[in-house]
Order: structure tokens, then sequence, then C-alpha cells
């Protein structure tokens, strides 16, 4: 898919990069309202001293430093410690407190991935992802390709993103479509038995927490 | 015990938060997830009382009918109660 460019009829006269793709136009288009509108009330917060721009960039770094190792983490430790995996499906958010990641009011739930079942993540109506713990969702999860296929072919889907998987394997998709938000706790690979938690956190990819991925084998 | 549900199949105008490709759909509770505040409400900043939610699980034959990949797969989502029949 990464490669595919449907929606462009490729100008020859403005060439492509050296790595053989379209340039992407500058873009210094004129605001959207809704983007006014952000810098308008973000103004108003400051100049009414309820917020400081040192706090709105503080803000900012927390959200990127969050990523998918957080996530990853977890899911090592779970693999690792049979109680820490009954509490992580038990409750989540409270198992991801509990390792020091500061999640917010986020309610989560852990969906296990096992030999005869595996779970798929998408939000049909948005984009809600699992921010706190995962950090900010690939491009591809929000579009309108990914979130209205995954419920319908998710195989197919599967497929693209080099997951073939078996009839006899049950495929739960979980549309995130209120206040819950969802990660997949996939399979422990086989031959991992000696790993550390560290060592196992390394196999553990963004993708194989939203589902359309497996944990790395060693 | 297994709690059988239906969407209902009202398009009502507004933000809501039950996807169209569910209304009119039959499945199974698969945990109650506790009460929240109304997104319907707290989408135009009005009060918001706290509506129970339940994780339905639907089947994908149930969504698709033949077109389904595999019958058995299934579909969970998050619907408010006040979104289901009881059947």
């Amino acid at each position: 898919m990464p490669h595919d460019h449907p929606d462009h009829t490729h100008d020859h006269d403005h060439g492509l990069s050296p790595s053989g793709h379209p340039y992407r136009a500058d873009n210094d288009e004129p605001l959207t309202y809704w983007q006014r509108m952000e810098i308008a009330v973000r103004e108003l917060l400051i100049e009414k001293a309820k917020i400081s721009p040192a706090e709105i960039a503080a803000q900012i770094e927390a959200m990127d430093a969050r990523s998918p190792a957080n996530g990853a983490a977890v899911v090592a430790r779970a693999w690792s410690d049979p109680a820490f995996k009954a509490r992580l499906l038990a409750d989540a958010g409270a198992a991801s407190r509990e390792m020091g990641f500061d999640i917010g009011p986020l309610n989560l739930i852990a969906v296990e991935n096992t030999e005869t079942v595996h779970n798929l993540i998408v939000c049909t109506l948005c984009s809600c992802y699992p921010r706190n713990l995962l950090g900010l969702p690939p491009d591809w999860y929000k579009t309108r390709e990914y979130r209205s296929r995954a419920v319908r072919e998710p195989r197919a889907v599967l497929r693209e993103f080099g997951v073939d998987l078996p009839d006899s394997t049950r495929i739960r998709v979980h549309d995130s479509t209120a206040d819950m938000r969802y990660i997949v706790l996939p399979a422990r690979p086989e031959g991992t038995e000696q790993m550390t938690e560290v060592e196992l956190a390394n196999l553990v990819t963004r993708d194989a927490m939203i589902g359309t991925g497996l944990a790395r084998t060693p | 015990m297994v709690e059988r549900v239906r969407v209902k199949a009202m398009m009502p105008p507004g933000h809501v938060r039950a996807p169209a490709y569910l209304r009119g759909k039959q499945g199974v509770v698969e945990r109650p997830l506790g009460a929240f505040h109304n997104p319907e409400q707290l989408a135009y900043g009005l009060p918001a009382e706290k509506k129970p939610l339940y994780r339905v699980r639907f089947r994908m034959d149930e969504l698709w009918g033949d077109a389904a990949e595999n019958p058995g797969d299934t579909l969970d989502a998050e619907l408010y109660d006040h979104w289901l029949e009881r059947l």
C-alpha cells in the first residue's frame, strides 16, 4: 500500500523525488476555521493567565514523549509475570499505572491473543487510540480505508499487513466507539523462554499492540 | 447468563456514538462497563447524565451476511443502554 498513489495523476513536469515519489505540495494554504479557532482560544487563555506558553510546550513534550515503548514494557511484564497479566486483563488502566505510566483518566481494556484468537483494534467513528499509553497513532489508523475495511474484511486487511491467519483462528475486531481504549496483548513468541523482560519488550511492535501485526520472533 | 440485545434502528440527527452499520443488528452483551456521561449531550456542552455502557459482541455474518469473510469472527463495540433493546 505505501507505494500506491491511486489519487494522483502524476504530473511529470514536477518530477519525482529521488525515491520515486511525487513531491508533496507545500502546506502554506490559509488556516482553516478550526485552526484559527485553536489559535484564538490558546491566545485568550494565555492573555487571561489561565495557562502559560511554558505549560503548553510541556504538555506537547509530554504527549510526544509517549511512545509504543510504554505499551511494549506493559506487554513484556504480562508475558513474564502471570499475576500481572491477570491484573492487566482485569483492569489494564490500573495495571499500566502500577508500572508508573501516567495514562490520565484513560479507560483501558487489554485483549489477549492466543493460539485460537486474534484481536484487532479500530475506531470507525473517528480515531480513538490509547495515546496516553502508546503515543500518537500511525497515519493509516486514521484513514477512512482502514476504519471502514477493518470491520468488514479484517482478514483481507491483515493479509496486507503480512498477517495471514487460518480460518480456524477466531478474529475479534474491537470498534472503540465510546469511552474505552484498547491494547492487544500479543501472543508470546516461541523460543523466548530464557529472555529477560527488557529483551522481550524489544519484540513488541506498535502494530502488534493494535493487532495489525504479531510480536517479532527472536 | 447470555443477554441478547438488538441495537435500535433509529437514525437521530446530531452526534451519536452508535455506528450506523450496527443499527438493527443483534448481539450479546460481552461485559457491562459502568456508567459514563452521555456523549450525545457532552458533544454540545450540555449537562450530560451518566448512562450505562456495554460492550456488545456481534457475529460477522449478522453484520455482513454472505459477504462475511468468516461468519464466526466477531466484532465488539461499546453501546449505550438507550441504544439497546433486550430480546
